[in-house]
Parts: C-alpha cells; structure tokens; sequence
C-alpha cells in the first residue's frame, strides 16, 4: 500500500513488465516512452534549484590590491597630507 | 593696565587672524591653471591617488597633470616611508581623501575606473576606503 502511494503518480503501473497485462508481448513503445517522459517530468519537478536575482546591483569595481586596515590606518595620515600639500591636491 | 590689555588684545586679534588666512591659504593653494583644468572637468581625481586627464586633452593639460602627479608620488614616497607601508597604500589612502575633497562639477573615477561628475550628493569611493 505505501509502495503504491509513492509511486503512484510516477510510473510503477505503466511499466508493462511489472503490470502484468502483457505477458510476452514486450510492448516497449509509446507506452515506455511515456513513461520515462512521467518520470522525467516527476524527477525534474522534485529536484529543481530556485534561483533569485540578487536586490542589490552587481558592482563590478577596479582591482585594488591595498587591505582595509591599512587604508583606515592611514586615513588621518593621509588627510594631513592633503592639507599641508594643498597645491598638488 | 588697561593699555596693557589692550595691547595683549590686539595682539591675539593678530594671531587669530593669522591662523585665519593661513588656514584659507591651505585651502586655496593650487595654480591658477590646475583649480581652471579641475573645475573644466580636463582633470579628475583617480582611485589610485594621482591626477588623471579626461578625455583627450592637449599638451598643457597633460603637461600639468603629470607635473602634479610627479609632486604628489615624491609625497607618496616620503610618507610611505616614515608610515612603513607602500607607496601605493599611501597613494591609495589619499585617493579615498581626495574623493571627498571633489567639488560638485569636478570629475572624479568611479570605482569602476569610468569617469564621473560629482553633483550634488559625495562622490563615489572605492570599497575598501573608509
């Protein structure tokens, strides 16, 4: 019964083999085709990926080679810099 | 007495005055030529912390922008050295600095390296700035 119930949508009744109905007749064509088109369909349904578009815009930015820390250590540095060189900046 | 403070009064009037204009000249130090190029959109502040030309520009332009930059690596070099870091984390530190100090109408290199105007909101920093 519980064999039934999970394969019941898929393809366990139209396999002939396993039905029964065609004892060595080996009918294997639109039927058998169908079959695995059904479990295809199930096996593509179950096992699809959801993909979502990120919110935020894809920000593509120049590579710079220079860590965080050392720039916010020297950005009172820098500034003081900028100021006593106020004609080159 | 009272010349006394008065004298001691002007006296501090004159320092504060003092600090006064040489803030201001801080400020306003730039060439004629190079303040006329930035406010042309000719120039515009690069990430990397040096002066780029926009656009095709003629002899004088770029003349001045990589006198500028020939000044500013020499600073670079110096301060690199005395903060035990590389030139071009320096560079790169300052670059984050020179964004803010864009004018609206000035040009300035997006993150992405494309060259923009600034309006009137700042002007757009690379990711790793502060």
């Amino acid at each position: 019964m519980m064999h039934q119930e999970l394969t019941g949508c898929a393809s366990l009744a139209t396999v002939p083999a396993m039905t029964g109905y065609h004892k060595g007749t080996r009918r294997s064509g639109w039927r058998g085709y169908a079959a695995a088109v059904l479990v295809g369909g199930v096996m593509a349904l179950s096992g699809c990926v959801s993909v979502a578009a990120p919110d935020k815009p894809i920000v593509i930015e120049l590579n710079i080679n220079i860590k965080q820390e050392v720039v916010y250590r020297l950005a009172q540095d820098a500034q003081k810099t900028v100021a006593e060189n106020g004609d080159v900046f | 007495m009272k010349i006394r403070n008065g004298f001691l009064r002007s006296t501090q009037a004159a320092v504060v005055a003092a600090l006064l204009l040489t803030s201001v000249a801080a400020s306003a130090q730039r060439d004629p030529a190079y303040a006329a190029a930035r406010a042309a959109g000719q120039v515009g502040e690069k990430v990397d912390g040096y002066l780029g030309v926009v656009g095709n520009q003629g002899p004088e332009i770029r003349r001045l922008v990589d006198d500028i930059n020939i000044k500013r690596k020499a600073i670079y070099f110096q301060k690199a050295q005395e903060q035990k870091v590389t030139p071009d984390e320096y560079a790169f530190s300052t670059g984050c600095i020179n964004m803010s100090n864009v004018a609206a109408g000035e040009k300035y290199q997006a993150p992405d390296g494309s060259w923009q105007t600034r309006g009137a909101g700042p002007a757009m920093k690379h990711s790793n700035c502060p």
